[in-house]
């Protein structure tokens, strides 16, 4: 039995580019990981959004009736409805005047338990340190 | 040996990643390294069959199947490939698709990981 941790660190802004849905997507994909691996083996993935990153975890956002799309808001709703670790950089929230008031912290309606933790970066270059692989989008 | 797990995201024509990708692997598997290619967003490009090569774009078909030739276990997040109407009957003969934790489950075991994102 064997645990591998991949971080998956987004750092670009939401409907720019489809990096940051493409994180999200890749990290909830490590719910269906085992499929391809030995009984007792799992990967696990942990998500923390920086920098314009932080950008993606704007709530009520309209992607739906403007795009078409399902919005990055929906996507962390599904990553907290898996139990990913979603954290989000508090300085860098900071740095665009938000607060936890205008982003995405949980997804009751879907019945997820787990939230979205605003933390300063040291917890979140913790949570790198503890990560067996770092993927940058 | 070790096993190196790549997953670049950017597009073959308009951007040299997927160029840098190709090289890397090689050359890992040049030194006996096993390698796993992830492409998966506008990196599925480089999946299609039958790219034709001019000198002004990236053209990979030859060299991929060189490596193909030589163990390079390469696959295409097939989400990516069908929103892009990349289908599995233009696919290069060899080039995997699978959904996207097969990424995940190949990074479980790989002794690195390089991700290169996309544009």
């Amino acid at each position: 039995m064997a645990t591998t941790k991949l971080g998956f660190i987004v750092q670009r802004p939401p409907y720019k580019s489809e990096n940051p849905k493409l994180a999200i997507t890749h990290a909830i994909a490590s719910q269906s990981v085992e499929v391809y691996l030995k009984d007792g083996d799992i990967v696990t993935a942990d998500i923390a959004f920086i920098g314009d990153g932080v950008l993606n975890c704007i709530k009520d956002q309209k992607a739906m009736d403007h795009y078409s799309l399902s919005s990055t808001e929906s996507h962390i709703k599904m990553g907290l409805l898996v139990d990913l670790n979603i954290l989000v950089c508090k300085e860098d929230l900071e740095k665009f005047g938000l607060t936890e008031n205008d982003i995405v912290i949980d997804a009751e309606e879907f019945g997820a338990d787990l939230k979205v933790n605003v933390v300063p970066f040291d917890e979140i270059n913790k949570m790198m340190e503890g990560m067996n692989h770092l993927l940058f989008f | 040996m070790g096993k190196l797990t790549i997953g670049c995201f950017s597009s073959l024509v308009g951007s040299m990643t997927l160029d840098f990708a190709i090289k890397l692997s090689a050359a890992a598997i040049e030194k006996g390294h096993k390698v796993d290619l992830w492409v998966s967003g506008n990196a599925t490009m480089l999946s299609i069959e039958k790219q034709r090569a001019f000198k002004d774009y990236s053209a990979l078909e030859k060299p991929l199947q060189e490596l193909m030739a030589k163990g390079l276990n390469v696959t295409a997040c097939e989400a990516c490939a069908e929103a892009r109407g990349y289908h599995k009957d233009n696919t290069m003969e060899g080039f995997k698709r699978h959904s996207m934790d097969w990424y995940l489950a190949s990074a479980f075991d790989a002794d690195r990981v390089l991700h290169i994102g996309g544009e």
